[in-house]
């Protein structure tokens, strides 16, 4: 797993997700309740880049973020599809150090 | 019978022949028929109860009853403008003026009835006319511009509906009328009086206890009608509606059965004394009774189709009940059953408010435990209510004076437990629902009064039984044990209307503090767009302050629309449909620079597509700078006031349409709503902005403006209802701001004007009660609260360029300058649009924004 930083928490506004490209990959990073999470960008219902701009909320015990196209849910903490399990998006890792807010992704090996 | 097809003709296309040929095409075997129609008018079916609704539009069309293609679908052959001049009943032929013969196996007379003239000399002088078909009406408009009075011989029901529309006309009117009192079948005496008072107070003048004797020449108007007393009356025209005649020529001649005054005699199935020929409708005598209104022809149409098909229900007409309530110039009136105590022993109970002009009287029969007939003027609200306890004989109250008279202590009035009705009691007559039936639809899934009226066609027509059904409604629910779960979502267990209160009241001002005080959870895609709206519609703050941003739907977080591969649309604001050579000319450069796809919008505006999202500041940038303002196509909110151009270019204008939709557009711009909302502006009756399409739809009059609304296009197309007539450009607004935070106050979310009126339990007439005669004593509150929106519009894209840190928002990416490279176009008919999949696979042509 290697870290990199992507930007500083006060650029994704509370509540609400901002897009970061990494190594051309598109992904989608959320700050909701002063945590943070990543997912894939791509909505494979609509095949747009555009889950960063969804609304995020929870179902039952899941916080989750809604495509702004066709409004399928997706579980911020695995990535899982809430209406159709089989096309669900991959989840990343995220921390923070201080500010600064820090993606892992699998080293290049094990990708 | 063998398969061969039954030739079937049918003479007289009216409402109840209609309702015939539906109910036959509703059978699914219309096709075992070989069908003809002919009608003397020069058009199909159409709805001649509301014949006065003609003068809103003076079109034809509104009132069509014939769903396109109904004729050829069926393979009905229909000749309008054709008379039928002669049965011969031994050849089982028909022939119409023109010397067509036609042969039939079946025959149907739906010839109606036509109105009585009397045969007073002077009665055929020209400018008299009656009032029945639209030629009729079309002939009294054009007269009526050559004169100033009007006069309507026949204070009956239909007489009263004629002077009205004189006095639309602009006519000074006055009703004549020979018996002591108006509406002589339907009411007595007390509420004759009251009744007259009433419509006095508009300005018309009735004239009781008249027999005309002969019309001559006036000497300052047209004619002059001379009465038995002595007195005079001088009017420019006048119309006589003082009662109908069946219209039985074809019977006469063809020697079928006749009653003594005239009528088809009929049997139970509507056969008459041929057993080939039905006869249905008003020209029908069963029983010795003849029945001048359309739920009792609708019945016959069934029945006589029923038995055309070889009576598979055994349907029989059995009489029926001739009670009615209508509002006749703005005042309701409603008679039930023997409204004059005619049965043997029945008593009287008798209220009278002379404040407030209100008439209520009960019939009951001798020892007062069952209603036998009512008449209220003035207040029709209880007509549901004792028309149930008259038709099914139900046990009355041990008081029942009880049920007319005012509750004073607010308790609620002695009304009827719906559940007391039996399975068969008719709720809706103009429809023949029945209880049973609205049952039926709780149970197959009706959860709203809108639902209810959709499937089951109950309150419809004439709207009297609303409220019944709204009884039935809630009294099925609870039996079903179904709780209807009205909570917004899992996180706020209250409705729309609820929250806005809470927000509201409460004077909360961020989704966190809602959230905190009356939710639970994170909230969702559901309650937060959902609450944006609230806050905008009650405390319009910048909707992308930082508490704010989060909650709004992607198109309204970006201020713009977003399409199908992740970029945005801008539409710019161009109230009224009008703008500047320059101002286009900026669109189009704009549009060239930034490659964007441009197209007219059906709201007379320009929408540029394509834009990415970090090109939207720069776009806007631009547009500001040219003068140019959010058109909030993204919002839940004013969309667009279309116009036609008006009395300033259009020969045919009577007012200045595009100045009125500017003001109303900058007016209400900004407004957020439950859903969207459509507004537009005709400059005169032909309507071309297609007003009556819209939430709120205005178009001009000679005098003012009239105002419709909760009509809509799109899925469900609905047509706006005429809420008030001729009002000046001042009460037009003052109308529109309540009506308009009224919706933004109690309406769900995501409900459209039209399907929040529906379900408003009284629908239109609650609504204008509310509006204009401030029922709820609300109206200044709303137009406080208007003027608060009014007062705190900013243009949204202006503040968002103006401010860095916004404009940081519409980054593609946080970490990077690069925009998306999955967003790829082709050209096509010189402009871009979307790549297809095939058509990135195969990579050729692409055009890439990044
Ligand atoms: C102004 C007005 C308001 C009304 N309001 C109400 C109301 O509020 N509630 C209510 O219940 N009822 C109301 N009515 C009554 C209602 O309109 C009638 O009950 C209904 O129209 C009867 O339908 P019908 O088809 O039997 O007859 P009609 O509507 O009279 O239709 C008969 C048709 O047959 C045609 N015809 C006749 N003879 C021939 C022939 N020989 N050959 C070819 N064609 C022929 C006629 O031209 C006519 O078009 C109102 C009527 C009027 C005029
Ligand atoms: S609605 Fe009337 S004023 Fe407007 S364009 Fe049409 S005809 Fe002219
Ligand atoms: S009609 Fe359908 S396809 Fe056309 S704009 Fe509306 S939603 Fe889109």
């Amino acid at each position: 797993m290697s870290w990199t930083a992507v930007c500083s928490l006060a650029d994704i506004p509370p509540n609400a997700g901002v897009a970061a490209l990494l190594n051309g990959k598109q992904v989608a990073i959320f700050n909701v309740a002063g945590e943070v999470f990543a997912v894939d960008n791509h909505d494979p219902f609509s095949g747009a880049n555009v889950l960063s701009r969804g609304i995020v909320g929870s179902i039952d015990n899941d916080l989750v973020v809604a495509s702004p196209i066709y409004k399928q849910h997706f579980a911020l903490a695995t990535g899982r599809c809430i209406e159709d399990e089989s096309q669900s998006i991959n989840a990343y890792s995220v921390r923070l150090e201080g500010d600064t807010v820090m993606l892992g992704l699998a080293d290049q090996a094990a990708a | 019978m063998t398969s061969a097809t039954t030739r079937l003709v049918l003479v007289g296309n009216g409402p109840v022949g209609h309702q015939f040929l539906e109910t036959l095409v509703a059978s699914g075997r219309a096709d075992q028929f070989d069908i003809t129609v002919f009608g003397e008018e020069p058009r199909a079916a159409y709805d001649r109860v509301h014949l006065t609704a003609w003068f809103e539009t003076r079109s034809a069309e509104p009132l069509n009853m014939v769903a396109e293609g109904f004729y050829d679908h069926n393979q009905i052959s229909v000749y309008s403008g054709r008379k039928i001049t002669a049965v011969n009943r031994d050849k089982k032929t028909v022939s119409t003026d023109c010397g067509i013969e036609v042969a039939y196996d079946v025959l149907v007379l739906g010839t109606g009835s036509f109105p009585f003239v009397p045969p007073v000399p002077g009665h055929d002088r020209s400018n008299t006319f009656v009032y029945r078909t639209i030629e009729d009406l079309e002939a009294i408009t054009t007269a009526s511009l050559g004169g100033s009075v009007g006069t309507v011989v026949g204070g009956g029901l239909l007489g009263l509906e004629a002077a009205k529309a004189l006095h639309d006309l602009g006519l000074k009117t006055h009703v004549v009328e020979f018996a002591p009192r108006l509406m002589a079948v339907q009411v007595d005496d007390g509420g004759g009086k009251l009744l007259r008072k009433k419509i006095e107070d508009l300005g018309v003048s009735v004239h009781t206890g008249k027999n005309t004797q002969q019309i001559i020449d006036g000497s300052e108007h047209t004619h002059k009608m001379c009465f038995a007393d002595g007195e005079e009356l001088e009017t420019d025209l006048i119309v006589f509606s003082a009662g109908i005649r069946p219209q039985d020529e074809l019977a006469r001649q063809s020697g079928l059965d006749i009653g003594e005054r005239g009528g088809i005699s009929v049997n139970n199935y509507c056969q008459t004394s041929d057993p080939a020929i039905y006869a249905i409708g008003e020209c029908a005598l069963w029983g010795g009774r003849i029945f001048g209104l359309i739920a009792p022809g609708n019945e016959m149409a069934r029945v006589a189709a029923d038995h055309v098909l070889g009576g598979v229900e055994d349907k029989q007409f059995l009489g029926a009940d001739m009670s009615t309530k209508l509002k006749l110039m703005g005042v309701d009136v409603a008679s039930i059953g023997d409204a004059h105590a005619n049965t043997p022993g029945a008593k009287c109970y008798t209220f009278i408010d002379e404040q407030t002009e209100v008439y209520k009287k009960l019939v009951v029969n001798e020892d007062a435990s069952k209603l036998l007939g009512a008449v209220l003027i003035g207040d029709a609200d209880d007509y549901g209510n004792l028309l149930q306890f008259a038709l099914n004989g139900i046990e009355l109250p041990e008081h029942p004076e009880a049920m007319i008279l005012p509750s004073l202590d607010g308790s609620a009035s002695v009304g009827l437990g719906v559940d007391a009705l039996p399975e068969s009691a008719q709720i809706c007559s103009c429809n023949n629902v029945s209880k049973g039936d609205l049952c039926n639809a709780v149970a197959g899934g009706a959860l709203t009064v809108g639902d209810l009226k959709s499937c089951t066609k109950a309150a419809t027509t004439c709207g009297g039984c609303t409220a019944l059904v709204g009884q039935v409604l809630n009294a099925e629910l609870a039996k079903l044990g179904m709780e209807v779960n009205t909570d917004l979502c899992e996180h706020f267990p209250y409705t729309r209307q609820e929250i806005y209160h809470l927000v509201r009241v409460g004077g909360i001002k961020s989704f966190d503090e809602l959230l905190a005080k009356h939710g639970k959870g994170h909230g969702c895609d559901i309650c937060k767009p959902t609450a944006a709206s609230i806050l905008a519609s009650c405390w319009n703050d910048y909707i992308l302050q930082p508490e704010h941003a989060g909650l709004q739907d992607t198109n309204d977080r970006m201020l713009a629309n977003m399409q199908k591969n992740g970029t945005y649309s801008i539409v710019p604001r161009v109230a009224g449909g009008e703008i500047t050579p320059d101002k286009l000319i900026v669109l189009g450069e704009v549009g060239k620079k930034y490659k964007l796809y441009t197209k007219i919008t059906g709201g007379q505006r320009i929408d540029l597509f394509g834009a990415t999202v970090d090109q939207l500041p720069l776009i806007w940038k631009e547009l500001v700078d040219a003068g140019f303002e959010s058109g909030h196509a993204y919002g839940k909110s004013l969309r667009t006031v279309k116009s036609c151009v008006g009395s300033t270019w259009c020969r045919y204008g009577v007012q200045d349409s595009v100045g009125a939709a500017i003001d109303i557009e900058n007016r209400y711009k900004g407004l957020r709503s439950p859903h969207k909302l459509k507004m537009a502006v005709s400059g005169c009756t032909r309507e071309c902005a297609e007003a009556q399409s819209k939430d709120v739809g205005i178009i001009a009059t000679e005098k003012g403006w009239n105002l419709y609304v909760c009509g809509n296009g799109g899925m469900k197309p609905r047509h706006a209802d005429l809420f008030a007539s001729d009002i000046d450009t001042e009460t037009l607004i003052k109308y529109i701001d309540r009506f308009l935070m009224f919706y933004v106050r109690t309406a769900d979310r995501l409900q459209r004007t039209s399907v929040w009126m529906d379900n408003l339990e009284g629908g239109l007439e609650y609504l204008q009660n509310v509006i204009i005669n401030d029922s709820l004593g609300i109206a200044a509150e709303l137009e406080a609260e208007m003027t608060h929106v009014i007062g705190t519009y900013q243009c949204e894209w202006k503040t968002t360029i103006e401010n860095e840190d916004k404009v940081k928002m519409f980054r593609s990416f946080v970490n990077s300058n690069k925009g998306d490279d999955n967003v790829v176009f082709v050209q096509e008919r010189g402009q871009i649009r979307p790549a297809t999949d095939a058509e990135r696979e195969l990579g050729e042509d692409l055009i890439a924004v990044a």
